[in-house]
């Protein structure tokens, strides 16, 4: 039984089809990446599997149960939490706070809560910054707040939103471990990116959205070379560079 | 040996009196297109707004054309001839394309010359002419970082200083956005960019400056760079 | 970060508050009765304040509804010694209940209103509920409640010979408000309330159940709310609706603790420690022409604190200090080099 299983979702704003009956499944212990184009429907995508946003039709499971139009704060205490893209930093509390809110959702007593956040601004090496207000952060400082929030809920499928943009190639390597420490620690993941080098080496699969429809869905070696991916998102030289890659890479 | 047009001398800027960078010094010379590269919250875009005058520096001199402009205001800076485009497009998303760029040239008071201005940009930059009269929040991402910088060239800018163009672009788009800079630099603007893709950056640049912790760590020609040892283990991945 | 457990600012308050204790002892406060009705108004709309600042303050929903649930409380106190001739107890936890109930009946759809929506209904309530209660027969209408004369003490809830049973009073109330915030401040709802106010959707996120929160916050709020009306009606004696249940009285929630600190556990003292002594010295000394001199110096500082400082006087203490700690730094030296 997938973990996450996405049946014809469709979501309109009236005359408008964001997402058009949208399917795949995410498998429990994958690494999932969704991309796309800017206005292809990924973030509303999102909004519609955490709860933000009712689908117009069709349905999502996750875990066996149905939380196709759950609120956002059920869909999270079930263990599906996202990210923002642009991120939201509760500003005026300081980071170590932020992280607390998380570490709430899975326990009441202080002390396990407070252990929970410690262990995941470390995680996300914020142990300078805990006693900033989370608004004074620079913004790579933000997204990393983003994410120890989010894993101090302690999810079972994580969502992760944009995460990458604005690294240099080396801080994408960095966040790329602690994504797979993450798996490793039996996190499933979700990922929108758009910073390829961050999402095709580590992904179990690929799913390609444009235009509101899914047009592929499949391994990231498959996904490189097909045609229409490259033709709406990729574009030659990314597909020519990769391909370069994997050959210096097979010699190497 | 001409004289650059952007000379930076030992610059410190920060924030609340606490700089954030320290002692910077780089120079632009007519015609060159520069990148400033580094990881996040090096001091990159601290350098661009202290440039532009939307920061003012705590220490050194900044000269435009032999003119010290290091006090002078943003709106100075654009008369004089530098248009700054900043990170994360910052564009009217309520107005049209059209709009956009008339604003880009509103120290212009010819009507004329910003209509030549506009039509000369709607042909650098053709999807911008489909989408005219389109309002600037139903665009792509990408497109919406071409209306950007389009809305920075109309005020025919001696320098042009990009920050992050490449945030938040798929792949294709980033490819375009370079080649777009390229084209240009090549039809004689000056132009100083900021990114964090530093490899496609130094691609596309004459040279180069790498920012550390607020700090000058390496310069030179861009083909140096590219190929030296530190730059690709510390930023390319390599 | 452990804010469950004492701190040095937890001692500080619980010196704070032996002080208060003995202050009835104080020579300058024990001769003078009107200087110990100014104490006991610091320390009633301190109190007040506190316990709007916790769905204001700390959960960010800004209501100007308070005064109803007030006013509930005073009347409830009220009725029970006016119309029922009885002890006022019984008024009181009815008040503290009932206003608790209708917390939750007007939030309800409310709260589906967002930010300034909100405010406005707030203000929307005390009308409805003051011109109610004006033509309402059993609540005494216009002609409001005066109280009777009774055995002084515990039981009845008076005394007048010395302010001094009142003045524990209201220091009880006080320490009760303050400490139910203080515990709040430690306690996991506290951290929900102010996620809620710093982002009510990322707070959704993350698990947070916000209309919960926000509702159980307004609940709380308003029994303590109503708590402290009907300690005012037993220390005023009479019970009206223009002085009870009026946006008069809604405003001086907001503004004793946006001009204290909104959010901040000290806040609401220091708002009523300045506005109170205002309020009450400029009419005591200017009387029928100073009437008016409170409300514009109210005013002044509502404009001053919005324009120049949104965090209250708080926020000027922490720039200030901030500013100090800045020139001590500079002073060090030129710029420190950023290396690690």
């Amino acid at each position: 039984m997938a973990l996450l299983d996405v049946r014809d979702v469709t979501m309109k704003f009236g005359e408008l089809v964001a997402n058009d009956r949208v399917s795949f499944t995410v498998d429990s212990g994958a690494i999932v990446g969704l991309i796309g184009p800017n206005g292809a429907g990924k973030t509303t995508l999102f909004n519609c599997i955490s709860g933000f946003f009712k689908p117009t039709s069709g349905s999502i499971l996750f875990n066996g149960t149905d939380i196709t139009g759950l609120k956002p704060y059920q869909i999270a205490r079930l263990g599906a939490v996202r990210t923002f893209q642009v991120v939201r930093p509760l500003k005026e509390m300081t980071v170590f706070d932020n992280v607390l809110v998380g570490a709430f959702l899975k326990t009441s007593d202080n002390k396990e809560a407070f252990e929970r956040a410690a262990e995941c601004i470390q995680l996300c090496s914020l142990e300078n910054l805990q006693a900033k207000p989370a608004g004074e952060l620079s913004i790579g400082g933000k997204k990393r707040l983003e994410l120890a929030r989010a894993l101090a809920t302690r999810p079972k499928l994580l969502m992760l939103d944009e995460v990458m943009a604005g690294l240099t190639s080396t801080e994408v390597k960095l966040s790329v471990e602690v994504i797979m420490r993450l798996r490793e620690s039996g996190i499933t993941l979700m990922i929108v990116e758009h910073v390829m080098e961050g999402i095709i080496p580590i992904a179990d699969k690929i799913v390609v959205l444009d235009g509101g429809v899914k047009i592929a869905e499949d391994a990231p070696e498959r996904i490189v070379k097909d045609e229409s991916v490259i033709e709406a998102y990729l574009g030659a030289k990314y597909a020519q560079r990769f391909k370069a890659q994997k050959e210096g890479g097979d010699h190497a | 040996m001409p004289d650059p047009i952007l000379k930076v001398a030992d610059l410190y800027s920060g924030y609340d009196g606490i700089p954030v960078v320290f002692g910077i010094s780089l120079e632009v010379m007519p015609g060159e297109l520069v990148a400033i590269v580094g990881a996040n919250g090096a001091g990159k875009t601290t350098i661009m707004r202290t440039i532009s005058g939307l920061a003012h520096p705590l220490k050194g001199q900044i000269l435009f054309e032999g003119t010290d402009i290091s006090r002078h205001p943003a709106h100075q800076t654009l008369k004089l001839g530098i248009s700054y485009v900043p990170e994360g497009r910052r564009i009217f998303s309520k107005l049209s394309v059209e709009k956009n760029l008339a604003l880009g040239a509103y120290a212009e008071k010819s009507q004329t010359e910003i209509q030549r201005r506009r039509e000369e940009l709607l042909d650098i930059f053709p999807v911008l002419r489909e989408r005219a009269n389109q309002t600037a929040e139903t665009l792509s991402g990408g497109e919406q970082q071409m209306l950007a910088i389009a809305r920075g060239l109309m005020s025919r800018p001696k320098l042009l200083m990009l920050d992050e163009m490449s945030l938040g672009l798929m792949p294709s788009m980033v490819d375009k956005m370079m080649e777009t800079i390229t084209a240009v630099n090549q039809t004689g603007t000056t132009v100083l960019l900021v990114e964090q893709m530093v490899q496609e950056a130094l691609e596309i640049a004459h040279r180069g400056y790498v920012i550390q912790t607020g700090k000058i760590v390496q310069f030179g020609a861009a083909r140096e760079l590219l190929d030296s040892e530190e730059v690709r283990k510390a930023y390319m991945g390599m | 970060m452990q804010r469950n457990t004492l701190s040095k600012k937890d001692a500080i308050w619980l010196g704070f508050i032996a002080l208060l204790a003995l202050l009835p002892l104080a020579p300058f406060v024990a001769a003078n009765s009107f200087h110990m009705h100014v104490v006991i108004l610091i320390l009633l709309f301190a109190s007040m304040a506190q316990a709007w600042n916790i769905i204001g303050g700390y959960c960010g929903q800004v209501s100007f509804g308070h005064s109803v649930f007030f006013g509930i409380g005073a009347y409830g106190a009220g009725m029970a010694v006016v119309t029922y001739g009885g002890a006022p107890w019984p008024g009181i936890l009815s008040g503290v209940l009932l206003a608790a109930a209708v917390a939750l009946i007007i939030s309800y759809p409310c709260f589906k209103l967002s930010g300034h929506y909100f405010a406005i209904a707030t203000f929307a309530i005390v009308e409805i509920f003051n011109r109610s209660f004006l033509v309402w027969e059993w609540v005494g209408g216009a002609l409001g409640l005066d109280y009777p004369l009774v055995k002084e003490g515990l039981t009845n809830l008076m005394w007048y010979d010395t302010k001094t049973g009142y003045y524990y009073c209201a220091l009880i109330l006080f320490l009760l408000i303050f400490g139910v915030v203080r515990w709040l401040e430690g306690h996991r709802f506290g951290y929900y309330m102010r996620a809620v106010r710093e982002g009510q959707e990322t707070a959704e996120s993350l698990g947070v159940n916000s209309t919960a929160v926000k509702l159980s916050a307004m609940a709380l709020s308003a029994g303590l709310t109503a708590l402290c009306g009907a300690f005012f009606a037993q220390y005023n004696l009479r019970v009206d609706t223009p002085m009870v249940m009026s946006l008069d009285m809604s405003m001086k929630f907001v503004l004793i603790t946006v001009l204290g600190g909104s959010g901040t556990l000290v806040g609401p003292l220091l708002g009523a420690a300045v506005l109170i002594p205002l309020q009450e010295y400029t009419r005591a000394f200017w009387g029928g022409l100073g009437g008016g001199v409170d409300l514009i110096i109210f005013g002044l500082l509502i404009i001053l604190i919005v324009v120049k400082q949104p965090a209250g006087m708080i926020g000027i203490f922490h720039a200030v200090r901030k500013r100090l700690l800045k020139k001590k730094n500079a002073l060090k030296g030129e710029y420190t080099d950023g290396s690690p």
